[in-house]
């Protein structure tokens, strides 16, 4: 159907088939073939392939997985990745508020973001995505505009509102998943397994927040720009042809780092932390302020809120 | 033994059967061939460069393929539902029909199957969603239940299909106690395949013209508008090629009741409308986007009323006897009641279900040419699959060809030359 040979490998990375691949069962090497005619690049192994649900993998076999993709991504990129398989911590459940009041809508966020999670760059695909609002409209989807672009922010008579995924606790996009490709982690976040996931996007028709994204083309990440600290849930390189979202930094929280959008907001709209710790600012804003969850009435019930500070 | 040997005898006189015709079938095939291979070149491109070169992006993430899949998991569950008025009405014919509608059901199934294998971002992960094998998140995903009853259903039709002709061929009457129940069967199953499609759009209470209590209604009263279309006209011209009989009462009586489902399409669709433009929520946007245009946007509006117009002139002229009796405008009905339904449970059920996005922005979907292309040689592949098995199945349902006359020298599609 298609000739292998006219694929372009990118440079530097060699053809897996070149391998010593004698104790190979012919079988799935055959399976693999015709699997690489179908991604459409000479760089689909069998071990690629044929690998599990990260679920259902052992430990020893998620350790040979980030082996091998740390592997790849040293080929791609010529930088050492790290790709961390961190558990959720137990006794954590993360929460986030944002302060309509104080958002600019500087954008600055979105562009951290961008870096943080090494997302393709042109095509720029963007987790968080900033709405202007007409202030005399409230919060009102039919007059936002997410391509506002004025000479300074904020513009008179508007009020920003940054949308990224709510890590719901009753997550459509998970519902819908036919392969079980993304799942609710135990501190809360939503996350996708980028090698499991099959592209039929049917959780980006579920999701009413517009949170979760397609790599339409072969995501763009020159290597100079690979952030080499990973999470296999979260940051690390993907493909074509698969979904990704929002993690809450999942590489970085569960680290006890703040996430990279809360850490580069100047005006301190941006909180974070854990709703199972009574100290937390997290729980200070839900005690203190008054919160609002984006399209309440659909019963997602977000772990992310909104709240009007001032 | 016996039977494996008459067996491989019915797989073989079969593949002669559909490799032998006259120059009109040749050029046919020939020209179905041509057009599976002009969108199997372009499919390449697209798995080279990825989905980026259809226009679907992240705001309308499903557009023309997905639009044509679900129409016609439509006239696969239509085609089987003339079943139904079959056995009421015990036609003479009835074989003949039966075994029509399921060779439709099954390439419309191949159509289906192949749009959702185009659509998805990763072909090589197609055994993800196999049961057993992957990890289908069943009974959760709709889509999971979808892939079990398009396959389940395709599974059924093609066994009753090569079961009556294996009969047919060896000269044997088929077993009744198998196939009737199997026949009967296929009838839930057909209301299954289309619900299921229903349900997968009806569940997601992110997209407000999905989630109507009637989507499902909906997409069976337009299948059987839709489906039997294709089929009158098939059966018209079947009759006029081959010595297949089928009397005119039995395609008058198929247009009448055809007539019912229009007028009850049409009401739902009347139905739905009202209730969104009339109490006029924020979820009128999307309504607003397909029939009268948003924000300056209205490319899905001429459609839209094309769709309309068609469908209420259809039933028009089959709910008049004299129009439905009359082969011109019946057959001028056939063709506008099938534009009508391919625009309403195509396009016109896709886009403005993604549009505005969740997050209230307008992006203007329309088909790329590699999204065309791709979709003509799906279109061709089905058309080459329905082709091929009337080849074979005609002259063994006249019984003209079976194991001993069809051995006897003679050119398998003798009689006409062309199927």
């Amino acid at each position: 159907m298609m000739d292998q040979d006219a694929c372009q490998p990118s440079p530097g990375a060699p053809c897996p088939s070149g391998e010593n691949n004698g104790r190979r069962e012919f079988l799935g090497a055959a399976v693999a073939a015709v699997a690489t005619a179908l991604t459409g690049c000479g760089k689909l192994s069998k071990e690629e392939f044929l690998q599990h649900n990260f679920r259902e993998l052992s430990k020893e076999e998620v350790l040979t997985v980030i082996e091998r993709l740390e592997k790849e991504y040293k080929e791609k990129y010529g930088k050492d990745v790290k790709v961390a398989n961190t558990p959720a911590l137990p006794g954590v459940m993360f929460g986030y508020a944002l302060d309509l009041s104080r958002c600019i809508g500087c954008r600055r966020c979105v562009h951290a973001c961008v870096k943080e999670n090494n997302q393709s760059r042109d095509p720029e695909i963007q987790w968080i995505r900033v709405l202007e609002m007409e202030k005399e409209e409230g919060v009102n989807l039919q007059v936002a505009e997410q391509y506002y672009n004025p000479a300074e922010v904020p513009r008179e008579g508007h009020f920003y509102m940054p949308v990224q995924c709510q890590q719901c606790k009753k997550p459509p996009c998970v519902k819908v998943c036919p392969v079980g490709a993304t799942w609710k982690e135990k501190d809360g976040i939503v996350v996708v397994d980028y090698n499991w996931c099959i592209g039929c996007r049917y959780c980006m028709a579920a999701c009413p927040y517009g949170a979760r994204h397609f790599n339409w083309g072969e995501p763009n990440l020159p290597s100079k720009d690979v952030n080499t600290d990973t999470h296999y849930l979260g940051n690390r390189p993907r493909a074509k042809g698969v979904v990704e979202k929002c993690t809450f930094c999942v590489q970085r929280t569960r680290k006890g780092l703040y996430t990279a959008c809360v850490e580069v907001c100047p005006t301190g709209s941006r909180k974070f932390g854990n709703l199972l710790d009574k100290e937390s600012e997290i729980r200070y804003v839900l005690e203190n302020k008054r919160v609002f969850k984006f399209k309440e009435e659909l019963n997602t019930q977000p772990n992310f809120f909104y709240f009007y500070g001032v | 033994m016996t039977t494996l040997r008459n067996f491989s005898r019915f797989i073989t006189d079969t593949l002669r059967m559909i490799t032998t015709g006259g120059p009109v079938y040749y050029l046919w095939v020939g020209f179905l061939l041509l057009l599976i291979a002009f969108g199997a070149n372009a499919y390449i491109g697209q798995i080279h460069n990825g989905l980026l070169v259809t226009n679907m992006r992240d705001q309308v993430s499903w557009g023309f393929y997905i639009g044509n899949f679900t129409f016609l998991v439509g006239v696969a569950a239509a085609a089987i539902m003339l079943v139904i008025p079959a056995y009421i009405y015990d036609w003479e014919p009835i074989k003949e029909i039966t075994i029509l509608g399921e060779m439709l059901a099954i390439s419309a199934l191949v159509m289906c199957l192949g749009f959702v294998m185009v659509d998805i971002g990763r072909p090589d992960r197609f055994w993800h969603i196999m049961p057993l094998v992957g990890r289908l998140n069943w009974p959760q995903s709709m889509l999971a239940w979808d892939v079990l009853v398009l396959n389940a259903y395709l599974v059924l039709n093609y066994f009753v299909v090569t079961y009556l002709l294996y009969c047919a061929y060896t000269e044997r009457h088929y077993v009744k106690k198998l196939v009737t129940p199997l026949v009967l069967l296929s009838i839930p199953m057909a209301v299954s395949i289309h619900t299921c499609t229903a349900y997968l759009y009806n569940g997601l209470a992110s997209r407000p013209f999905w989630n109507s209590a009637i989507l499902a209604p909906r997409f069976l009263a337009s299948a059987f508008c839709s489906g039997p279309a294709i089929l009158l006209i098939l059966l018209q011209i079947l009759r006029k090629t081959t010595k297949l009989s089928i009397k005119d009462e039995a395609i008058f009586k198929i247009a009448e009741l055809m007539a019912y489902t229009m007028g009850f399409n049409l009401f739902l669709t009347a139905a739905e409308s009202f209730k969104e433009l009339y109490s006029g929520t924020e979820h009128m946007v999307y309504f607003q986007y397909l029939l009268f245009g948003l924000k300056g946007h209205n490319t899905l509006v001429p459609y839209a009323w094309a769709s309309i117009i068609f469908g209420a002139i259809a039933f028009i002229l089959f709910l008049v006897p004299k129009t439905r009796t009359n082969w011109v405008t019946l057959n001028i009905g056939c063709v506008l009641i099938y534009a009508s339904v391919y625009i309403e449970k195509g396009m016109g059920l896709i886009i403005p279900g993604l549009t505005p996005d969740a997050l209230g922005e307008i992006y203007v979907y329309t088909p790329s040419i590699t999204e065309i292309s791709v979709a003509a040689g799906i279109f061709a592949l089905g058309f080459l699959v329905f082709t091929l098995m009337l080849k074979a199945a005609v002259p063994m349902m006249l019984g003209e060809f079976t194991i001993s006359r069809g051995r006897k020298g003679a050119q398998p599609a003798k009689s006409d030359g062309h199927a």
